[in-house]
């Protein structure tokens, strides 16, 4: 069965989710949808100009803080972000943004709340309940995809999905996950000098080594050296539910993956 | 009694009480490979060490031998400056340390405290230390120049260079001449006007200024088309100079101008931005300039470091300087006259067509919404390159198939904010996926080498042609040190610290140090031993050859 399984999973293989975004996040979004579009737009204008630099384009660059997934050091609430940009954080470096109108403020919380997608709030988001049975069901999403602790484990684990994509980037990789596989969770088949063969869904690389969750579930980290042939496949089996599935019945699926907010205390 | 002297000299010696660093010492560091005592090693920046005691044949056995771990978050640029057996290391923001550099021990402490109002692009950074007798010295992000007791690490003079209120900052080592402390100021993101400024070593007093954008009526003014464009057009300075003893020129590269992506905004070539400039080190008067990006949109700085030799060149002894610039073009010019020599893409180019026969580049700009490569952060950065005198080759770090796209829009200046005039975001293969940022990564590449990624070129600077190349996966910021026996040392975002074969480009000897390599490994010798430093991620990482 397992086998079967995996096998299938292979088949169908990965749904475009980024890698290095598996960690289980506590779900810091309190409010998603208080912030009108206008405001996350021009939050993404203000952060691309002042915070990119050190923060980076995806809010990683900073140890122990991601902003787009909503990974801070001490802050919890929207009014603990406008006491850091008007203070700053003089020990780590970061200036204070006293200047920064009030306006502007809540532009660039928005746009960190809305995880970085500026186009977060004009996908529709359907009905969760029916979402999970189209999941679980016609879908056949679960098939692959792991949730809450049952599933497989060769396709990305969506547990915490909710906290970490938009709408908007949830619908590009039901409708379109041929265009949407990341290049990090790219499938990799590697075979060793000794004839043994790996395949599976690539977690991380390096000039000299890859780290893979083979099609045994294994987690394998290969050493270039020791391969024969080191193959990525930039295709995904992932169907498309553009046809499969009416656009209602996406939406619902993205209202279900949304509720994924990981292990809730 | 002479046994007496004698240990007392000994004693001397191992507590490096004779180590007043002259102006002599300075000009003649080659004759002391022993220490490292500039951010390039010597004034020539080739950051290539004499020692010999580690070569191809032994570096297999290499070994840690000591680590210094840092308490600060971020990228760790500082390049260590050592001498006669003490190392001065800055860490971020602006803290000193003095350590015993063959057991890591550490002597003192000083941290400065900075103002609260300054203002940074890229990171609290700070790059390192300068030294002058038994004075360090040290800009600051709230743009300072501080001296420091180098002895027990007490502040001597603290001098403000410029406003930090108006995003003025100081993230380069110093560069030491004669009695003078010569520092630029960052800032090239929010519409500061750049300049290079010497100070007494004693006093802290200015002695002169070269303002890196000329005001109306001053040479060059005229390549600012606006009435005041000039006053807040950037041309930040924020990487080491060189000099040149025997022409008593230093040498500086110039940041970009602002606004960043919107060259419509500035009409005109806005010098000295992504120029070279030659100054008197006496009076900071420009001997000659040259601008390798005019009207640059791309945020191509000029802030490598410039590296000066002199070579046979068309048949004749000739000086010159080797750079590799951040707009993806290789030069070499003669550094008495500025004269351009040559240029040659080293990385794909395609927002401009080639150079003209003064080095010109003939520009041609990609439609809005299509990539330009090199991509913002450029073929190569502020990234330390090296040259060996004895493969008379030039190595320099490259972000290779690395592209971005540019969008231009017309920015307000505001004092002490940014002005940027648009935004870049690099070329990736799907939507969501993320793109490179600047400085250090996470342990977990994300973004794969279809984004961009690293390598160590050889360039032959009397062809421009490439010699041979160590790719990475990943991008790399690391500087390169080679030796004279014709080692190359350097690491890069991965955390991997590599010895090359400088002549080959073979893998010898790597080790994995966990964090990413943003700096330039330094080499230096005591009581016998040659040691090779690095620093990777939060740490600070020392190694010889095993016993």
């Amino acid at each position: 069965m397992t086998d079967m399984r995996t096998a299938m999973c292979w088949a169908a293989l990965v749904f475009a989710l980024a890698s290095g975004r598996l960690v289980a996040q506590a779900a810091l979004q309190d409010h998603p949808g208080q912030y009108d579009r206008a405001d996350i737009e021009a939050g993404s204008r203000l952060y691309a100009a002042q915070c990119a630099p050190c923060h980076g384009v995806n809010g990683d660059m900073i140890t122990g803080v991601d902003l787009r997934r909503g990974q801070f050091k001490t802050v919890v609430s929207d009014e603990d972000l406008v006491r850091v940009l008007a203070m700053g954080r003089p020990a780590a470096g970061m200036p204070a943004f006293a200047t920064f109108q009030p306006t502007e403020v809540t532009g660039l919380i928005a746009f960190i709340r809305a995880g970085f997608d500026a186009t977060a709030t004009a996908v529709k988001v359907g009905d969760p309940r029916r979402g999970q049975s189209l999941f679980e069901g016609k879908g056949a999403c679960a098939t692959c995809h792991r949730v809450n602790g049952r599933g497989p484990r060769i396709a990305t684990d969506l547990s915490d999905i909710g906290t970490i994509r938009t709408p908007g980037s949830l619908q590009r990789s039901l409708l379109d996950p041929a265009r949407s596989l990341l290049p990090a969770n790219r499938m990799v088949d590697a075979v060793m000098k000794d004839g043994r063969r790996i395949r599976g869904r690539r977690l991380n690389e390096d000039t000299y080594t890859v780290q893979v969750m083979d099609e045994q579930e294994r987690i394998v980290s290969l050493t270039k050296a020791d391969l024969r042939s080191y193959d990525v496949r930039n295709e995904t089996a992932m169907p498309s539910y553009a046809t499969s599935l009416a656009p209602d019945e996406v939406s619902d699926v993205i209202a279900y993956l949304l509720g994924l907010k990981g292990p809730q205390p | 009694m002479t046994r007496c002297l004698v240990s007392a000299f000994v004693l001397c010696l191992a507590a490096g009480l004779g180590a007043q660093v002259t102006s002599d010492r300075l000009v003649n560091a080659n004759g002391e490979p022993q220490n490292w005592l500039t951010y390039s090693g010597t004034y020539n920046s080739q950051r290539h060490t004499l020692l010999k005691q580690i070569n191809p044949a032994n570096v297999k056995t290499l070994e840690q031998k000591w680590v210094l771990q840092n308490q600060v978050f971020g990228a760790w640029e500082s390049s260590p400056v050592v001498v006669d057996g003490v190392m001065y290391v800055t860490q971020r923001p602006n803290d000193v340390l003095a350590l015993d550099a063959a057991t890591g021990k550490v002597f003192w402490l000083y941290r400065y405290t900075n103002s609260g109002d300054q203002q940074v692009c890229c990171g609290a950074n700070n790059r390192g230390v300068a030294i002058l007798g038994d004075t360090l010295f040290m800009g600051t992000l709230d743009a300072h120049l501080v001296a420091i007791d180098a002895k027990n690490g007490k502040p001597l003079w603290i001098t403000e260079v410029a406003p930090s209120k108006l995003a003025y900052s100081i993230t380069m080592a110093p560069l030491v001449v004669k009695d003078k402390v010569i520092v630029g100021v960052g800032g090239g993101e929010y519409g500061i006007r750049g300049f290079i400024a010497a100070y007494d070593a004693k006093t802290g007093k200015e002695a002169w200024r070269f303002y890196a954008i000329p005001a109306p009526g001053e040479p060059g003014s005229e390549t600012w088309e606006k009435d005041d464009d000039w006053a807040h057009g950037g041309a930040s300075v924020w990487i080491t100079g060189s000099y040149d003893p025997a022409l008593n020129l230093t040498y500086w590269g110039i940041g970009n101008p602002g606004p960043d992506w919107n060259p419509a905004q500035r009409r005109g070539d806005n010098l000295y931005s992504d120029s070279v400039v030659a100054l008197d080190a006496d009076t900071g008067r420009l001997k000659w300039h040259f601008q390798f990006t005019p009207n640059d949109g791309y945020d191509y700085d000029a802030v490598q470091v410039p590296v000066l030799a002199d070579m046979t060149w068309r048949g004749a002894p000739a000086k010159v300087m080797l750079w590799a610039n951040r707009n993806g073009f290789f030069y070499v010019l003669d550094r008495v006259t500025g004269r351009f020599l040559s240029g040659t893409p080293f990385v794909k180019v395609n927002w401009a067509s080639g150079l003209d026969d003064k080095g010109r580049p003939l520009q041609t700009p990609q439609p809005e919404g299509a990539p330009t490569w090199p991509g913002n952060q450029g073929g190569t950065n502020w990234y330390s390159p090296s040259f060996s005198p004895r493969t008379e080759l030039f190595y320099v770090s490259a972000w290779v198939d690395y592209a971005s796209i540019f969008r231009r829009e017309e920015a307000v200046y505001e004092p002490g904010r940014r002005f940027n005039g648009g935004g870049q975001t690099a070329v990736t293969p799907t939507p969501d996926s993320p793109g490179i940022g600047i400085g250090r990564r996470g342990p977990i590449n994300n973004w794969t080498d279809l984004v961009g990624h690293g390598a160590v070129l050889a360039l032959d600077p009397r062809t421009g042609k490439e010699k041979w190349r160590f790719e990475q996966y990943d991008v790399t910021d690391s500087g390169i040190l080679t030796t004279a026996t014709d080692l190359l040392f350097t690491g890069g975002r991965e955390g991997y610290f590599h010895a090359l074969d400088a002549r080959t480009g073979a893998l010898l000897w790597k080790v994995s140090l966990g964090g990413s390599i943003v700096n330039g490994p330094v080499s230096y010798q005591v009581a016998g031993k040659q040691y090779v430093t690095v620093i990777a991620g939060n740490a600070l990482f020392t190694y010889a050859l095993r016993e």
